[in-house]
């Protein structure tokens, strides 16, 4: 008997939308039940329920839905359970859940991921935005400089990677073009055009040097991955992924404190806890919360050294659908939507089941990696199709 | 003033009530010379709220005590074109209701 294994068994999506009118919740079902079709589960089945970051009262939009809420909406009978916004990042919940299996605390875990920053923002009176007047914790350091939104905190690393590197604007537009091309042939995307330089260039400026295109945008989605115990995949039908390694850190909270983001710390212990190295990559799906950030997990990963990934996806050849990497295949969040995380475990799975549909990789992928986060804590996975 | 360490000398920031060095809660806020390096910046151009106006700069400086501090602050008095990375600043406080704000402009 080998060591302990950790598979993802199914996956689900809800609707993926702006300003949707179905419930959080409902959406969450939405895709429960599509995942559990997918594995060939039923809900008695399930005894794990995982997500991040557990619902916040404070801020409704950004994560309205527990494990809680779904053990009971569901009639759940549980032996583990977790919801948590102290953790590595989005992926920590589904890496946390491998963990839950393989020490045998439970068979089947769903883990999901629920979104309603859209639909939030059109209702204020259900979803109370948060006060940013409330100006405590963290944010005390820079929101009375006008530093409010990521996009800022973010920017100023991209700025850097200019100075000392030599990063263009040209090269962070690869980026986003690939992201709409490959939402363009993905019929769940939010996006469904491609994206031309000239417009990209003409968009307007949001934090530099990121524009419009840069940024991903509030979306109302819901994302399910079931994990499960290698020794309960005889009750699964659809094809296992094997969650292969799985790494996280936070080196730093305060986010203008980190010398470096998360991706880097985080992607060279990916491979530490693996046989695998970033040449055995098939496919990427990296954090796109905003464009600079794929940039980092790609040095981070080591799949090119610190200072050159800018020039990995200069033109986009090798990131594209067919070029020695392809990336972000469903679109990320750039393209697809704001799934915060999950979406790329979601496509890791669809991409190395061979059900990409007119996105699909050729030369059957078969190892993936999957990352969040895009501050100073971050998680990744790396899967593998055996 | 920014929070400093009386055993190991280090400067903390954001402060805490123990140096995150030497674990020492001899810690206090000190004196610091105000000046730093911009370590990278971002021009803002999105109203985040109403009234807002832009654009600004938002830069992350580098203390001139310890490059491993820094602070997120606005660039000042220039243009928010004229502001690049690495250039050395010192800080300008801007009262507000009682509240003094280190804010920073390009020195020399």
């Amino acid at each position: 008997m080998g060591e302990p294994q950790a598979y993802i068994s199914g996956i689900g999506m809800s609707e993926v939308g702006v300003r949707l009118k179905r419930r959080p919740l409902l959406l969450t079902v939405d895709a429960i039940r599509e995942a559990l079709d997918d594995a060939g589960l039923v809900a008695g089945q399930i005894d794990g329920v995982a997500t991040y970051p557990g619902k916040m009262p404070t801020y409704l939009g950004f994560s309205p839905v527990s494990s809680d809420d779904v053990i009971e909406a569901l009639g759940l009978k549980t032996r583990w359970h977790l919801g948590a916004q102290e953790m590595t990042a989005q992926l920590g919940a589904i890496a946390a859940a491998a963990m839950a299996v393989k020490a045998g605390r439970a068979r089947h875990v769903l883990c999901f991921r629920t979104v309603y920053e859209a639909g939030a923002l059109a209702d204020p009176d259900e979803y109370p935005p948060m006060h940013r007047k409330d100006v405590s914790g963290a944010s005390q350091w820079t929101a009375p400089f006008y530093a409010i939104s990521a996009a800022n905190w973010v920017a100023q690393y991209a700025t850097r990677h200019m100075a000392r590197y030599g990063m263009t604007r040209e090269q962070l537009s690869a980026i986003a073009i690939n992201a709409h091309r490959n939402a363009a042939l993905n019929p769940r995307a939010i996006v469904k055009e491609p994206l031309s330089a000239d417009k990209y260039f003409a968009a307007r400026m949001i934090s530099t040097p990121f524009c419009l295109y840069d940024c991903d945008r509030f979306t109302d989605a819901s994302t399910v991955i079931i994990v499960s115990a290698g020794d309960a995949l005889d009750e699964i039908t659809a094809t296992p992924v094997r969650i292969a390694a799985t790494a996280g850190s936070v080196e730093r909270y305060s986010w203008d404190q980190a010398e470096w983001p998360g991706s880097y710390a985080t992607g060279k212990a990916l491979w530490e806890h693996s046989d695998y190295g970033p040449s055995d990559l098939d496919i990427a799906q990296l954090y796109d919360g905003f464009a600079f950030h794929p940039i980092t997990w790609l040095e981070g990963l080591g799949i090119c050294p610190i200072g050159e990934g800018h020039r990995f996806v200069e033109g986009g050849t090798r990131i594209a659908l067919d070029g020695v990497l392809p990336m972000n295949t469903s679109g990320g969040q750039l393209g697809a939507g704001r799934l915060h995380g999950f979406g790329f475990a979601h496509e890791s799975v669809v991409q190395m089941r061979g059900l990409g549909g007119d996105r699909q990789v050729s030369g059957n992928p078969s190892l993936a990696v999957a990352t969040s986060g895009g501050g100073p804590m971050a998680a990744a996975l790396l899967l593998a199709r055996d | 003033m920014i929070c400093r360490c009386g055993d190991c000398d280090r400067w903390l920031h954001p402060p805490q009530p123990i140096c995150r060095h030497c674990w020492s809660e001899n810690v206090s806020p000190q004196p610091a010379s105000g000046r730093g390096r911009i370590d990278s910046f971002t021009i803002n151009h999105q109203p985040w709220m109403p009234g807002l106006d832009v654009p600004f700069v938002i830069a992350r400086v580098a203390l001139e005590e310890d490059e491993s501090i820094f602070l997120t602050t606005n660039i000042i008095g220039c243009a928010p074109t004229d502001v690049a990375v690495d250039d050395p600043v010192v800080v300008n406080f801007s009262e507000e209701d009682g509240i003094f704000f280190p804010l920073f402009e390009r020195a020399g």
